[in-house]
């Protein structure tokens, strides 16, 4: 399992080569990448910024990356997330996910984006020629992790 | 003592990102920390009395109003989160 919470931008390829390894028993890869997209209702987006819970949000990506792992048939999940002062198109987060077939790849890293987006502790600012702006919370985030509710237990 | 934590839209409006606080023998949950935070002035009762929607952690674990608070806890409070 591969988690990290990083200022540095990722490869895509780097990611998935370190987490296959040697293994011989992946029939499926399934990556999912976020940019930083200018779709504000300011001025031109300058810049995203991103700030997290150090220590929170590290372990809120390994108990989303353990309960996908736990929850589908899949061999392996890496999630790196990036911080700091993102542009626009640049990587923002990471979630690869390992399996033998792809159905279960392609579910689980679709649970852990819907996850990752309204319980792991990150908060987006942009910042605009007009000024700063905080992000709100989507209600369709919400709605998109609750079909994964089924059997969770919430604090 | 517990520690305090604020972030984001939340530091900012409140002017601080962290504080340590005497526990008193009134606070016993999030609730009642909350109850005593907003006291403090109009603004801290606005984010902490009011519908504004709010999340907390109480050992970087998510809580609710509910969940214990002890003395040497770590608390943050955060608006909605926004990552991916």
């Amino acid at each position: 399992m591969i988690v990290s919470v990083q200022r540095e931008d990722f490869s895509v390829d780097q990611v998935t080569r370190e987490l296959c390894g040697e293994r011989r028993d992946i029939g499926a890869v399934v990556s999912f990448t976020g940019l930083v997209r200018d779709l504000t209702q300011h001025a031109d987006l300058c810049a995203l910024q991103l700030e997290h819970y150090p220590g929170m949000t590290e372990r809120a990506l390994e108990s989303i990356a353990t309960e996908a792992c736990q929850r589908w048939d899949i061999e392996d999940v890496a999630i790196i997330h990036r911080v700091g002062k993102l542009l626009t198109q640049q990587n923002i987060v990471l979630v690869v996910t390992l399996s033998a077939h792809r159905k279960q790849a392609f579910e689980a890293a679709e649970f852990i984006m819907d996850y990752l987006k309204t319980r792991a502790p990150f908060w987006k600012k942009e910042i605009t020629l007009d000024g700063e702006h905080w992000v709100e919370a989507h209600d369709a985030d919400q709605d998109a992790a609750k079909r994964w509710n089924g059997n969770d237990k919430q604090n | 003592m517990i520690d305090i934590l604020y972030f984001a839209s939340l530091r900012e409006n409140l002017g601080q990102s962290r504080e340590q606080l005497p526990l008193s023998s009134a606070v016993n949950d999030v609730a009642q920390l909350k109850t005593l935070l907003a006291q403090r002035d109009e603004n801290w009762q606005q984010v902490f009395a009011s519908d504004l929607p709010l999340m907390c952690a109480v050992n970087q674990n998510m809580a609710n109003d509910q969940t214990r608070v002890s003395d040497g806890d770590e608390v943050a409070f955060f608006p909605p989160v926004t990552g991916g």
